[in-house]
């Protein structure tokens, strides 16, 4: 590398391991949610990508009620407004197992038909309310820009701030499903539903839960996501392919498989990217996925489910 | 069309005017009225005349079609262009209609989906005989679009700057080539830049691919600089974080950028992150306009520049009058970009065609279009028909502020399309 000195080639390596990180912290945040749906509950959602789309315009909407009427809450809404996106997106999630998912426990192929289906609806709906044109949210000022440690080394505020939320999500997960009491039911649901239910626990409620909550982080995922994509009606089908991804490769039901395979997927893709173009970048990593899942089918981990 | 302005309806806002006045004065703008139809239904020409091809013509209306995804992924580029297609049609037929007939408009869904098209286009012109199709947005879809067009003889307007490499009988570019949109472009740049290296980024289809080598080729022959990196990425691909790091590694003069979509979201706001602004960077891209800044956000955009015919900000009276009407129809947070107002001159170059060759036939109008003798009065200025199908029209960058609106920095003088450039 001939024209650049030490300090230059430094700084590019460590904005490349930086996007590199930030590029898996996205990947993380998108499958987290679906790694609870899909893995625990065995539920192809294909209307992931749309809990998110909802997240997305809450902060949008979050933003312009603020614009109006409290501009000088402007720094602070976004914090406010992640919080609503969990709970919108939860309360969807709520509804639509009520009301869809239920009655395709026993049918899981049909899920997908029925969920990609529902995509389907919530885009139009999306389209039909804020219309068919992308809008974008107004970020508070501390969101936007670089951080500058040295002149030459720029690190994106926004990508930092995915990978706090994508942290902060991630150990919630863990200590709900491994610490906490419905963790407990929703584990003992997946391995064995008729057995939990003759323990007591209603089942029913802890699917009902389970898959709202793994919406609710959709939500978050899509909420984060306004800081570094676009926000439109159909921006959620953007995610779908790669969460899936991550979550089948990393082996369904295995939270640990998800993160490890969001990591190596995202630093094969950003140093693929890096030194080949952008969609070679992609085809060797798909390529390399594929072969990796003809050898090990259940993905990098798998849990050890009676089935 | 610049001697018939559209009328706009006033509404009548006195309510305290006398009863009795008004009523004259009703009476008489009624009678008024009564004697202008009674002379424009007297020049109207019967329609065996017009219509020797079964089209759907009827002595008081003309059908024609429209054309666009108002559903699916396009939706959000297309709006506009159904929007603006509108806003034409009803000002032609304030103004008296086409040929004495009112245009009446048949609205497809070509749902972002290109067998749909192909399918909608069919159904348009062998079910529905309409004299003029206005309609897609992606090449994909033209394309599509196009053998169904050559079988039926059918009339397209098409409304997007594109790739070129094309020219069908059966249709009208109104948009710009992709010559007409590149060269201008970067011979502004490397004069006011004293540009020598360029970064050409893209997303991976026909329209960046093709307009990229035209690009590359311009670069290399005519300016002697030089292209340090080219690069497309997936259509809806969101991550462009190592991209960027190379951009900072080859430290190109000019970062020449025609990323589309939901990408292109990413793309600025991931370049702003970064710390690439317009400040310490030129950045030229080929693939924003008003409506993509509404996703996008002014303030990620501040500084850099855009090549387009058209931009909403232009400060001449017409255009002034152009977007005070599309603010009144669709709401004062409709942005209008330049696809929108190419979209705008396809119903007035069918109009001012149909009258030019007296007949709604395909093969007569066409003979009319291909005169070479068509302009109009666009919003954009004067722009002229060309034989060969497309429009010679001006460039201009634009400079994007912070408020989603353009700077006007140049205009290009106008420019010969030429949708078969020679050695590229």
């Amino acid at each position: 590398m001939d024209g650049y000195s030490i300090s230059e080639l430094w700084s590019i390596l460590v904005m490349q391991g930086f996007s590199g990180l930030s590029l898996f912290s996205v990947l993380l945040l998108m499958a987290l949610g679906l790694a609870i749906i899909f893995g625990q509950m065995g539920v192809i959602n294909m209307a992931h990508g749309e809990f998110m789309t909802i997240g997305a315009y809450t902060i949008y909407l979050f933003s312009k009620v603020t614009e109006q009427y409290f501009p000088s809450l402007m720094p602070y809404y976004f914090l406010v407004a992640i919080f609503a996106a969990f709970a919108i997106a939860f309360a969807v999630g709520y509804l639509v197992e009520y009301s869809l998912i239920r009655h395709l426990y026993k049918r899981p192929l049909d899920t997908l038909l029925a969920t990609w289906g529902l995509s389907l609806i919530m885009q139009q709906i999306f389209r039909s309310v804020f219309g068919a044109r992308e809008v974008s949210a107004t970020l508070p000022d501390w969101l936007m820009g670089s951080w500058q440690p040295t002149p030459d080394i720029d690190i994106p505020l926004n990508g930092l701030f995915v990978m706090g939320i994508s942290i902060a999500v991630t150990i919630a997960v863990v200590l709900f499903l491994y610490r906490s009491n419905w963790g407990l039911k929703v584990r003992a649901t997946t391995q064995n539903r008729i057995m939990a239910g003759s323990v007591g626990i209603n089942t029913k409620k802890v699917d009902r839960i389970t898959f709202a909550v793994g919406c609710g982080i959709a939500g978050i995922a899509g909420a984060s996501f306004t800081t570094i994509a676009s926000t439109g009606p159909t921006s959620g089908s953007l995610y779908i392919v790669d969460t899936f991804l991550v979550v089948v490769f990393g082996g369904a039901g295995s939270i640990i498989g998800t993160v490890s395979s969001a990591f190596s997927i995202a630093q094969a893709q950003s140093i693929l990217t890096f030194f080949l173009t952008n969609a070679m970048g992609k085809v060797v990593t798909l390529m390399t996925i594929i072969i990796i899942l003809m050898m090990r089918p259940e993905g990098l981990f798998t849990s050890k489910v009676r089935k | 069309m610049s001697s018939k302005k559209p009328m706009v309806p006033s509404t009548d806002s006195c309510a305290s005017a006398g009863l009795s006045m008004r009523k004259v004065a009703l009476a008489v703008a009624g009678t008024l009225l009564f004697a202008a139809a009674g002379s424009a239904l007297a020049a109207t020409p019967p329609t065996s005349q017009v219509n020797t091809t079964h089209l759907a013509v009827t002595d008081n209306e003309i059908i024609v079609g429209q054309l666009h995804s108002s559903t699916g992924t396009m939706a959000i580029s297309e709006t506009g262009s159904i929007e603006a297609e509108r806003l034409a049609i009803d000002q032609i037929n304030a103004s008296g209609g086409v040929l004495g007939r009112k245009i009446k408009i048949i609205q497809e869904d070509g749902a972002s989906d290109w067998p749909t098209f192909a399918e909608k286009a069919k159904k348009l012109l062998e079910e529905n005989h309409v004299a003029a199709i206005f309609g897609c947005w992606t090449s994909a879809s033209r394309k599509a679009v196009l053998p169904v067009l050559e079988r039926d003889n059918g009339l397209l307007y098409y409304p997007t700057f594109y790739e070129g490499l094309e020219q069908s009988k059966n249709v009208i570019y109104t948009g710009q080539e992709a010559t007409q949109q590149v060269f201008a472009g970067l011979d502004w740049v490397a004069k006011t830049k004293h540009a020598k290296t360029f970064y050409l980024i893209g997303s991976d289809y026909i329209w960046p691919r093709t307009t990229m080598k035209l690009a590359r080729k311009y670069i290399e022959t005519v300016l002697h600089g030089k292209v340090v990196g080219e690069e497309y990425a997936a259509l809806g691909s969101t991550g462009f974080g190592s991209t960027i790091n190379k951009i900072r590694l080859k430290k190109p003069d000019v970062i020449y950028a025609a990323v589309v979509g939901g990408s292109n979201v990413s793309w600025f706001k991931q370049l702003k992150a970064a710390g690439i602004t317009g400040k310490n960077h030129t950045l030229l891209t080929l693939s924003v306009t008003e409506d993509e800044v509404k996703g996008i956000g002014g303030e990620n955009l501040t500084g850099f520049y855009s090549a387009m015919k058209y931009f909403q900000s232009l400060d001449t009276p017409r255009n002034k009058e152009f977007v005070k009407q599309f603010k009144a129809k669709f709401g004062a947070d409709a942005p209008i970009g330049d696809v929108t107002q190419a979209a705008y001159e396809g119903p007035w170059i069918w109009k001012a065609a149909v009258e030019k060759a007296g007949s709604f036939d395909t093969d007569k109008v066409v003979k009319a279009e291909e005169t070479g003798s068509i302009s109009i009065d666009a919003p954009e200025g004067m722009v002229y028909l060309e034989s060969n199908h497309h429009l010679k029209t001006r460039l201009r960058i634009g400079e994007w502020r912070s408020d989603g609106q353009a700077d006007i920095v140049y205009t290009s003088d106008y420019i010969m399309p030429n949708p078969f450039p020679k050695g590229y």
